[in-house]
């Protein structure tokens, strides 16, 4: 078996005596002190991840415009310099290769952050569809670390430990700027339902960056453990569960992030094809009755017994108190309030379809 | 006198006559964190030693139970319906599952309190 990857701070998770997992061909930190300790840190005060194991890969150049609104589901070439957005690249049956953010840093000069899982499949994708346009593509996954600073508190501490002034930045706004004498693009982004950012710079500076951080006391370390139970409580999709090569930001809800008056991206007629005829499958919320918890992949069932499509990702979620689930279903079935079961082991459990935004988010826009 | 016994597994069988307590070890919540949900059995289960009766759900994770010993449900922990996280508090004392034990041989597969820390050591 191939060995998992590391990140630039994996012996600091170490001297935190982190529980170490492998995930997206990394070994990361699952937890530190705790799940729910990290994810209410989050909630209520700041919490930092590490989140170097994502991809970092830049295309500039003439036709960096249109090459970038050719891949990406969302309009790049006509947002601002400074912007951040959020989308997709389709393959051409409409299915998602992944989800990411671009960093527009200028005219014909972007930055994409993509999953870790996909770092191989995107950089095949984004080479292999350049053929024909004039672009300089560059990973810098390997030399580019990330952290995310997240939580109520994450703009105060941006100043008070770190120095940097993120008051100008706006949800999805980035600036670029010098730390410790490098450089670093700083952006209020996030994944946790929290105002916060997203801070990328080089390994050495990332390092700095994340001892002033917990050298602080101001702020927890966080593992991908409670990440996960703090996007899935605001509805926010994870590629795997939610988003995959075969599902559609339709039948995701995340049409909006699709912009189908663009002249053409791939994909894009088989998304108009499935947004006319109406999306056969839902991601839909499910609430539980009973404390049993829904995971990844149990069967979702109507109320003769017939399986009508599966859970996404399930939690007895922390900050609702409640077992609650993303399930892709068939869509006869996704009008708010359908009584539905889950199968859980031997049992099956009653449950209704709800709006999967379980938790309020708190964004500063 | 009751005595505790364990299988490499984690869970534990708290042994009083024909009587016994299942829980998970003190090592076991250790390792799970926060637990969240006891998928229990029902009074009158009879369990197999070395089978899957249930399951206990972490924040993260479900991870099955399985019986130390064979015999009859007497009786199952409801508290732990409400108040999952008791095992956290105290995994030794709040047990899972009162069984009547059918085979009380059975005990002697089970590792003792000793065997049972150094296979723990021995996971690391």
């Amino acid at each position: 078996m191939e060995e998992n990857k590391r990140t630039c701070l994996f012996d600091k998770h170490q001297a935190l005596g982190a529980l170490i997992s492998p995930f997206g061909g990394f070994d990361m930190p699952i937890q530190y002190e705790g799940i729910v300790e990290e994810h209410n840190a989050v909630r209520n005060a700041c919490g930092v991840f590490d989140v170097s194991h994502m991809g970092e890969v830049t295309i500039v150049g003439p036709d960096a415009d249109k090459y970038v609104n050719h891949i990406f589901t969302n309009d790049a070439a006509g947002a601002t310099a400074g912007k951040c957005l959020y989308g997709m690249m389709l393959n051409e049956n409409g299915g998602v290769v992944d989800d990411l953010i671009v960093y527009k840093r200028g005219d014909n000069d972007y930055l994409l952050v993509i999953n870790a899982s996909n770092i191989d499949k995107d950089l095949n994708w984004i080479f292999g569809h350049a053929e024909g346009y004039n672009v300089k593509i560059n990973n810098l996954s390997d030399v580019m670390g990330e952290l995310a600073i997240q939580g109520p508190e994450a703009e105060n501490v941006m100043k008070d430990v770190l120095g940097v002034d993120c008051s100008d930045l706006t949800f999805y706004e980035f600036k670029e700027t010098i730390y410790d004498g490098e450089p670093a693009i700083i952006s209020r982004t996030g994944y946790t339902g929290e105002d916060g950012f997203e801070m990328y710079a080089s390994h050495d500076v990332i390092r700095s960056v994340w001892d002033s951080l917990i050298g602080s006391g101001k702020v927890a370390p966080c593992g991908l453990g409670c990440r996960d139970t703090l996007r899935f409580e605001v509805g926010l999709p994870l590629y795997g569960d939610e988003l995959t090569d075969e599902i559609s930001p339709i039948e995701a809800g995340l049409g909006i992030f699709v912009k189908l008056e663009k002249p053409e991206f791939i994909g894009k007629e088989a998304t108009v094809k499935i947004k006319e005829e109406g999306a056969k499958r839902k991601i839909v919320g499910l609430e539980l009755t009973d404390r049993a918890i829904p995971r990844h992949g149990y069967a979702v069932l109507n109320e003769n017994d017939e399986k009508v499509g599966e859970v996404t990702t399930g939690y007895h979620a922390i900050s609702v108190d409640k077992s609650i689930a993303m399930a892709l279903i068939d869509a006869k079935y996704a009008a708010l309030d359908t009584p539905l079961k889950v199968q859980i082991r031997k049992k099956t459990f009653p449950a209704v379809v709800v709006k999967k935004k379980f938790y309020k988010k708190s964004y500063k826009k | 006198m009751s005595k505790f016994y364990y299988a490499p597994t984690h869970e534990y069988v708290k042994v009083d006559g024909n009587i016994g307590y299942i829980g998970i070890t003190d090592y076991a919540q250790h390792q799970l964190g926060n637990v969240v949900y006891v998928d229990m059995p029902e009074e009158g289960d009879e369990l197999t030693a070395g089978e899957e009766f249930g399951a206990i759900e972490s924040v993260k994770a479900a991870s099955d139970l399985f019986a130390p010993v064979s015999g009859t449900v007497v009786e199952v922990n409801s508290q732990l319906e409400d108040e999952p996280g008791l095992i956290n508090k105290d995994a030794m004392n709040n047990w899972i599952a009162k069984i009547e034990l059918s085979d009380l041989s059975e005990l002697d597969n089970l590792l003792d309190e000793a065997a049972y820390k150094t296979h723990c050591e021995n996971e690391h």
